[in-house]
């Protein structure tokens, strides 16, 4: 068991490490948008608020949140994600 | 006809069927490699063209023309439920990402099932999941071959069969020159004018209703429901809405269109921008679209089938020769869905059924005519089917989304990231995926949705189980990754 996991890829660590972020951002993504939508529209409708002309529920869970979300994929693929070559090294032909 | 939404649109075939030749000419240089070449694109795609190409895959006629028109019906609630969307954007390439990249390269894998077939190096896996995509993908295809042949016809006034031809000869022709690559690079083209298109078509529309304010104000005088995450009727629950995260969201990750998109690229650094700009781009067409189908309501009520909302109000909103262009975007959509298709399913039978079973030993020339062949008869039986829709083929579209998830989802994350699984694993996740979702979808029919979800949540987790449970008691084993690899090396030294 000891010996399999000294000798996996480095690349796969690297690998495993960024499905798991993937993992983590979907769920932020994911509690932002069903917060915001439900938390704001769930009340009645003469109480919602408006930015922009729109309902503003909609307004922070859709339009910011996806705005959130680009601007986490961008900093998350910028300072956490590696580059790795995908041909094997060792070449022994 | 309606010369003035023609030419514009013609135009944009045009440039197309010469993206195709140019690609196809690129093709030709590369001899030997030919299947990777025809079938993968020569896995050289950059970050642009990858985002691109996944995005046009999937955005397909229900990003364009169901999904606005359920919009327009339902009101804010359902443009909600379509932002789940904006996840595939990187959750496919976060999580397939380097490891299948690599693996892929590794096993020589040119398609999903020849992945499948040398991680779990069983027969009965390769040929479930042939079986599974030729049968689904062959359905969802024709379905988008309908789709797009009602909105030629809807837009120029020419007849169904007439419409249908000229699409089915613009698809056939570049699929046939041009293979993977062409469709690729065409798919990058389609996929920039759809995001522009939806930015002048939403543009317009607030134009015409008067600003966003307005809007909202006749559409709460009409019925408030409209403007709340509930739905026109109110019938929108929190768990109905949340269950499309899984088929139209993270589920995505196991259609095997988009899978097989995950393998082709040349770099970690391409896949990095395919990562910000596929969410990007998803995220503007869904947001767009989807707004523009409400938005519309005000400004023509009264529109019976929602496929139309969006032809009708471009023609409303728009100058006919700007209606043109916008309108290609959803042609380009349902035309790169469709062809990516076509080149999936025409690989699954050349490489998997015909390479694997029939004639291993097959030269480069029959393999070449094979698949040139193929994917031209696949085209033609579309085509006829298209003609006259059997009921048969409706039915099987049904389940193609959900049902291909529920098959392949586990057996390719849970295969790249968990050790012990095998294919008896695999295998029983396929069939219980498969199954229990015809099943539950009979049900849900019947009965309404069990647990007030979507008829894909429980199959998924149901194969998640059946995956679990059969690789821990049948054969269980650890795969080790780097054993496997030295054993490939040597059989590859072997010969």
């Amino acid at each position: 068991m000891k010996k399999t996991k000294e000798s996996e890829d480095w690349r796969f660590k690297i690998a495993n490490r960024e499905a798991l972020i993937g993992v983590g951002l979907a769920l932020f993504n994911f509690v932002w948008w069903f917060g915001f939508a439900y938390g704001l529209g769930s009340r009645p409708v003469e109480e919602y608020t408006y930015v922009f002309g729109l309902p503003s529920w909609f307004f922070y869970s859709c339009v910011v949140g996806f705005v959130t979300t680009v601007i986490l994929v961008i900093l998350v693929v910028r300072f956490f994600f590696k580059e790795v070559p995908f041909t094997e090294e060792e070449d022994e032909q | 006809m309606n010369w003035s939404v023609m030419i514009p649109m013609l135009g944009f075939l045009l440039i197309i069927f010469f993206i195709g030749i140019w690609a196809s000419r690129k093709n030709a240089a590369s001899g030997d490699s030919f299947i990777q070449d025809y079938f993968l694109g020569g896995r050289e795609l950059g970050g642009f063209v990858l985002a691109m190409t996944m995005v046009a895959t999937y955005g397909s006629a229900s990003s364009f023309l169901g999904g606005p028109g359920t919009a327009y019906t339902m009101g804010f609630g359902w443009v909600l439920l379509a932002m789940s969307q904006v996840v595939t954007g990187y959750f496919v390439l976060m999580i397939l990402g380097k490891k299948f990249a690599i693996l892929a390269r590794r096993y020589k894998a040119i398609t999903l099932v020849d992945f499948l077939k040398m991680r779990y190096r069983s027969t009965a896996v390769v040929i479930l999941s042939a079986f599974a995509i030729i049968v689904f993908l062959f359905s969802a295809m024709a379905a988008q071959w309908i789709g797009g042949a009602r909105l030629v016809e809807s837009l120029t006034g020419i007849s169904y069969n007439g419409a249908l031809f000229i699409f089915a000869v613009s698809v056939l022709v570049y699929v046939t020159i041009g293979g993977f690559r062409a469709v690729a690079v065409t798919d990058a083209v389609q996929g920039a004018a759809m995001v522009v298109g939806t930015f002048v078509l939403l543009v317009a529309v607030i134009i015409a209703g008067g600003g966003i304010p307005n809007i909202i104000g006749d559409l709460i005088s009409e019925n408030p429901n409209l403007v709340t995450p509930f739905g026109n009727e109110g019938n929108l629950s929190k768990a109905y809405v949340s269950s499309f995260w899984i088929l139209v969201g993270v589920g995505v990750v196991g259609l095997p269109q988009i899978a097989v998109r995950s393998m082709a690229y040349k770099s970690s650094a391409g896949m990095h921008r395919a990562l910000i700009i596929g969410t990007i781009v998803t995220g503007i067409i869904m947001l767009n679209m989807h707004l523009i189908g409400v938005f519309a309501r005000p400004i023509m009520p009264g529109i019976e089938v929602g496929d139309t909302v969006i032809p009708l109000i471009s023609m409303e909103v728009l100058p006919p020769w700007l209606a043109g262009i916008v309108l290609a975007a959803p042609l380009a959509a349902i035309m790169s869905t469709v062809d990516s298709l076509l080149i999936l399913v025409s690989s699954t039978v050349v490489k998997d059924v015909y390479l694997n079973y029939i004639k291993p030993d097959a030269t480069i020339k029959a393999v070449k005519r094979a698949s040139f062949g193929v994917t031209a008869v696949l085209g033609i039986i579309v085509y006829m089917l298209a003609l006259n829709p059997p009921d048969l083929l409706i039915f099987l579209n049904l389940f193609a989304f959900g049902g291909l998830e529920a098959a392949f989802i586990w057996p390719i994350v849970m295969g790249l990231y968990w050790k012990y699984s095998n294919k008896y694993g695999a295998i029983a996740s396929m069939i219980t995926g498969i199954t229990s979702y015809i099943a539950l979808h009979f049900y849900n029919e019947a009965y309404g949705n069990l647990l007030g979800v979507h008829t894909v949540a429980l199959p998924v987790l149901l194969s998640f189980i059946a995956f679990v449970v059969f690789s821990l008691v049948i054969g269980r084993k650890a795969h080790s990754f780097e054993e496997e690899w030295k054993e490939l090396k040597q059989e590859a030294l072997g010969k």
